[in-house]
């Protein structure tokens, strides 16, 4: 014990900041690489000309005007669907929580339809409206199942429950309403299809303010860990503090169904990928997910993009083939273990 | 009245806990709440914590009821203990202890020198300084446990209140866990209040017993007057012969049978 040795905790902090700067380094590259790769090619020095000199170059067009607000956006929505996972599954206490295991998409898109329906004219408010629907779904499920802490098996199922509710509204509203439904294309579809800078300006409010509030989360997250007794005689008002949460969760999650409509599965893969490189530490698990979230929505759009030319396989689908199975593999090692 | 219950009366559904029930805990003193399982004792310590919501009455710290204190600052003042701990399962015994410097944190400033120096004195007061860096869930029972003691340390509270801190733990691990707690009130001023099923032990280790039934305060005062063959027969129905232990002249008993059966 004579030599001085740098202690176990600061070489796991080392260790976490490496792999959050890993992952931002991934999360930049995976912009010019997605943003080059296409039925034309283009190399990464080649995307950074098109990105930064405007000219009327066909690199120019095809790369300013659709393939990087696609990436941005697809990005976005990775960030918003993985922070609020990481948030749900602290609210729930319960790693198997995620907007999609628990049926807010489903809740979300509802309110986004009837938002379109009834107020066509204010195609602009969807992502207010499924932000309403996320929140309320959570709130639902949240007075369903918790009872100090959520237990995984009421959980999924009321969220199963209400999936296949909105689900069957959703299909109403579509078969009745199919005119009202316009141009909110990735909303309808679910996928990143056709968004442009418009989609991009949609989001951008919502997921900012949500990453903002997102970056004073962590001392308090970790409190609420404790459990809520704890946590209350640590000076945490548990309550309001869930509720908030529940909030901000809703927030994210509702502002990336707005954009791109149904994406399972980000937000319970990415936390978890997270949660096993950096640890449950929310200073750590924040970041380290939303730059994950951005990494893995814009590689598996552009697998979608370029997999079976000359069509298109939706990003949710692709995301579904690595998620489905994860999930089931999460179920059957830990039975959703508190933590 | 520095701490105590006014008039407290707790439902559990329909069910009375406790029965305006009225408890003034000395400054300074180590006091030890007895009593039967489910004669509301843990429920009185829920009440400071929020856990639990009176029906009536209040909880008094300083003349002023806790609902007045912003919790923060209370947290300041009073730790308290839960009898079971959740925590992530890859925290580390410093970041743990860390948590008890929350209540001083201010919007948008993170951990100051003065913290950490409050953080290595807990340490170093629970005998964890060498085991700071581990993970919490690979230590011991009694260590894990001194991890907690430690956090509530950090809080610098003036009361510390503790759910019964020895179950689960094995004897040596109960008697250090009291050590502790002996120390932070002799050394440190804290004040004690704690829940304790060992009444030995409790008597061994407090200045107050408080013994609880039917949800209210049956009898209180210094271990010699309350562990004795009335009280262990009314209190917790059994007959026992009450020694002296002439080293830390303390009463203790050895019981003989139960009375439950005669009734």
């Amino acid at each position: 014990m004579s030599t001085p040795v740098v202690s176990p905790s600061k070489r796991r902090k080392t260790v976490r900041l490496g792999i959050i700067g890993l992952f931002g380094a991934l999360s930049i590259l995976s912009v010019f690489v997605c943003t080059g790769i296409g039925s034309v090619e283009f190399s990464v020095s080649e995307v950074a000309r098109a990105l930064f000199v405007e000219d009327d170059s066909t690199a120019r067009l095809l790369i300013w005007n659709l393939r990087f607000p696609r990436v941005l956006v697809g990005g976005l929505v990775g960030i918003c669907l993985s922070l609020s996972g990481c948030i749900l599954q602290g609210v729930m206490r319960n790693t198997m929580a995620s907007p999609s295991t628990i049926g807010v998409t489903g809740g979300a898109s509802f309110i986004g339809y009837l938002t379109l329906v009834v107020f066509p004219a204010y195609a602009y408010l969807l992502p207010v409206g499924s932000i309403i629907g996320a929140f309320v779904t959570t709130m639902l499920i949240y007075a369903l199942a918790y009872q100090k802490g959520v237990s995984p098996v009421k959980m999924i199922l009321s969220g199963m429950a209400v999936s296949a509710l909105f689900s069957a509204f959703n299909d109403i509203i579509k078969t009745f309403f199919a005119d009202s439904l316009g141009n909110a294309s990735g909303f309808l579809v679910g996928g990143l299809n056709g968004v442009g800078w418009s989609s991009f300006q949609m989001i951008l409010p919502y997921a900012a303010v949500g990453m903002f509030i997102c970056a004073f989360l962590p001392s308090r997250m970790n409190i609420l860990m404790l459990g809520d007794e704890t946590a209350n005689a640590l000076g945490l008002r548990t309550e309001l503090f869930r509720f908030f949460l529940i909030a901000v969760s809703s927030l994210l999650a509702g502002a990336a169904i707005a954009v791109a409509g149904l994406i399972s599965f980000v937000g319970l893969v990415v936390p978890h990928i997270a949660r096993l490189l950096v640890g449950s530490d929310y200073k750590y698990l924040f970041p380290a997910s939303a730059l994950l979230g951005f990494t893995l929505v814009t590689v598996c759009d552009t697998i979608g993009r370029v997999i079976l030319p000359p069509g298109e396989v939706p990003v949710s689908i692709i995301l579904s083939f690595i998620g489905a199975p994860f999930f089931l593999y999460l179920l059957r090692t830990r039975e959703g273990k508190k933590g | 009245m520095y701490f105590g219950f006014r008039n407290l009366s707790v439902n559990y559904g329909k069910k009375e806990v406790l029965r305006a029930l009225n408890v003034d805990i000395p400054r300074g003193k180590v006091v030890t709440v007895i009593g039967q399982n489910g004669c509301g004792k843990s429920t009185l310590l829920k009440t400071v914590s929020k856990a639990v919501m009176p029906k009536r009455g209040e909880v008094i710290f300083c003349d002023k009821k806790l609902g007045e204190y912003a919790p923060k600052r209370l947290a300041q003042q009073i730790a308290y203990l839960s009898q079971v701990h959740e925590s992530p399962p890859d925290i580390d015994v410093r970041t743990l202890v860390s948590y008890g410097r929350y209540p001083y944190s201010k919007f948008g400033r993170g951990m100051t020198r003065p913290d950490a120096e409050i953080i290595d004195r807990a340490l170093a007061l629970t005998g964890l300084t060498d085991l700071q860096h581990r993970i919490l869930s690979t230590l011991s029972g009694g260590e894990r446990q001194r991890a907690w003691i430690a956090m509530t340390i950090a809080q610098e509270p003036e009361i510390l209140i503790l759910d019964e801190p020895t179950t689960y733990l094995d004897v040596s691990y109960q008697v250090e866990v009291l050590e502790i707690v002996k120390k932070l009130n002799r050394e440190l001023g804290i004040t004690i209040i704690m829940v304790l099923h060992d009444i030995n032990l409790a008597a061994r280790y407090s200045d107050v017993l408080m013994a609880v039934k039917g949800g209210r305060l049956y009898a209180a005062g210094a271990p010699s007057e309350i562990v004795n063959e009335k009280y262990l027969k009314e209190i917790f129905e059994i007959e026992a012969s009450v020694y002296t232990d002439p080293v830390h002249e303390c009463p203790y008993f050895i019981p003989l049978r139960t009375t439950i059966r005669e009734k």
